[in-house]
């Protein structure tokens, strides 16, 4: 078997954070493996190159490029590493693309694993983007695995891009930082999803600086926490114009779990209109009970609520 | 087939429901009504297993239920229309269809059941079962599982309580519909005079007491004021 053949393991971890069959790759896609580039592909309108003074690459996407896709996954297995990384995608004018990124880990091991993927988005004049974001872990070791990813977002007048983030499995520590910066008419929608267990630990940070005119953002965050697992909400709107800002936080807790929500919103300009709203509580009584009513037991109707709290 | 036995239940020092005992028959339809806090709502959550009885039995086809949990009285065909449905994020009006049936329905199937609500079926199935549907809607949508589920005693807690006049009908429709197609027993806490009309036999709560039962041409025309009851005497008369 040649280094660039993907084994058991790899395909498994391929096929849950970025749920593609690696006999059946096509497009433009970046696989990186244990800190190196693992096997790539390119197209005409989609190029990627490796940075030459750091570790990461570039992602072209050419102008007018319209329903294609980018895999950029990411897989760690067994190692003591620190992968730090650094992506820049290049979206061209009027592209319409779907790019999805993310990283499994495998460790069977007591070493630490940890990847800080940081992504860069430039999304110019009238693109559109499409990003998927999964992280997972995995393995039967005591060794940690660390997740830090970082999103920088520029959207330019009339760009858009829409953000989904999961993460529900494996995940010992994670810091999630997105920061973006909305010219006119530009609108951003994050949706993240999060399930923490055990005693891992979860921090998201986002931070939306809404300085073009009717400029808009929209976030959804939807999380878990079980056991003694702890979780960090912030986010941090800027209206700097006329603009519209909805934050919307719900989390539901369980066993001995904490979850704190901070949420700020800032209205620089009269035009500015800002919202932010934040949930936090067990699953409501309510809804077990009318889920049981329906025959399930309390188990089915919690993993019922929780399937679709996540979906 | 379900009969509740001395049924006491007491809550903050208020006794809520006093020694209660009735005997819903098979195939009928049962009309509870009563005043507020006369305690209908409660006999109805006791039933399902919502609320616990402070004392009495409730037994189900001769089983006693007293103490069993809310899913297995489900599961044994006792079913349950909440007065305020139960919202939820990330469920979707055909996830909770779905879950009701307990398998994946086609879309033809859902499409029955809802249109049956007077719902359209592709506007709906994607949905969330969240604040962003109308209290009607939400009560339209909880009338539809019932029907899907289609249980041998089903209880609707105040089904017209939040919906419009159009839904109105339609409900008065899928409980005719029901009481045609099904040998099911129904019974409907309800102020309503149209759904105190399909009844068979009306119950009277009054402060957690038996006020008065019987069959419906017995109990309605007390139930209505004097000019009510002569116009409803004569309906009686007309249609023999």
């Amino acid at each position: 078997m040649d280094n660039t053949t993907p084994n058991t393991v790899d395909k498994k971890i391929l096929k849950v954070i970025s749920n593609i069959d690696v006999n059946k790759l096509k497009g433009a896609y970046n696989i990186r493996k244990n800190g190196k580039l693992f096997i790539r592909n390119t197209t005409p309108n989609i190029n990627i190159v490796s940075k030459k003074d750091k570790d990461g690459i570039d992602i072209i996407i050419k102008e007018n490029t319209k329903n294609e896709s980018v895999h950029i996954p990411v897989i760690l297995e067994n190692k003591n590493i620190n992968d730090l990384v650094y992506n820049d995608f290049h979206i061209g004018k009027n592209s319409d693309v779907t790019i999805i990124a993310g990283c499994g880990i495998h460790n069977d091991s007591h070493k630490t694993s940890e990847h800080d993927g940081i992504h860069t988005f430039y999304v110019e004049e009238g693109a559109k983007v499409k990003y998927i974001e999964n992280h997972y872990g995995e393995g039967n070791g005591d060794g940690k695995n660390i997740l830090n990813p970082t999103t920088v977002i520029y959207l330019e007048k009339g760009a858009s891009l829409e953000m989904e983030s999961l993460q529900i499995q494996g995940v010992t520590s994670t810091i999630r930082t997105t920061k973006a910066y909305l010219k006119e008419d530009s609108n951003l929608t994050i949706k993240e999803k999060i399930m923490t267990t055990d005693n891992q630990e979860a921090v998201t940070d986002f931070y939306v600086e809404l300085n073009g005119e009717n400029s808009s953002t929209h976030v959804v965050s939807r999380s878990i926490a079980k056991d003694t697992s702890k979780q960090q909400f912030s986010s941090n709107i800027q209206g700097n114009t006329k603009c519209f800002a909805h934050v919307e936080c719900d989390a539901i807790i369980m066993d001995k779990a904490k979850v704190v929500a901070i949420p700020r919103i800032d209205a620089n300009n009269i035009d500015a209109n800002l919202i932010h709203e934040a949930a936090i509580g067990k699953i409501a009584g309510e809804q077990l009970i009318k889920l049981m009513s329906l025959g399930l037991s309390e188990k089915q109707a919690e993993q019922e609520i929780i399937n679709g709290f996540l979906k | 087939m379900l009969e509740v036995k001395n049924i006491c239940f007491s809550r903050d020092g208020k006794d809520i429901l006093k020694n209660i005992s009735l005997k819903f028959p098979k195939n009928k339809v049962i009309v509870i009504t009563g005043a507020n806090g006369s305690g209908k709502s409660t006999l109805a959550k006791i039933i399902m297993g919502i609320e616990k009885p402070d004392s009495g039995k409730i037994l189900f086809n001769g089983i006693d239920i007293t103490d069993m949990p809310i899913d297995k009285r489900a599961n044994l065909g006792i079913g349950f229309a909440f007065q305020q449905p139960v919202k939820f994020k990330g469920i979707t009006v055909g996830d909770i269809l779905n879950i009701t049936a307990n398998k994946k329905l086609k879309k033809c199937e859902l499409c029955d059941y809802l249109s049956d609500v007077g719902l359209c079926a592709k506007d709906y199935i994607d949905r969330e079962l969240d604040s962003n549907l109308s209290g009607g809607e939400l009560k339209r949508i909880e009338i539809a599982m019932l029907a899907l589920k289609n249980s041998e005693f089903t209880l609707f807690d105040e089904p017209e309580a939040g919906i419009d006049l159009w839904s109105f009908n339609s409900l008065i429709d899928i409980f005719e519909n029901m009481k045609k197609n099904t040998n099911n027993t129904i019974v409907i806490i309800s102020h309503q005079e149209r759904i105190l009309d399909i009844a068979d036999e009306i119950i009277i709560l009054e402060n957690g007491n038996i006020k008065d039962m019987g069959k419906k041409t017995y109990i309605l025309p007390k139930l209505l004021d004097s000019s009510k009851r002569k116009r409803y005497c004569k309906e009686v008369v007309h249609n023999g």
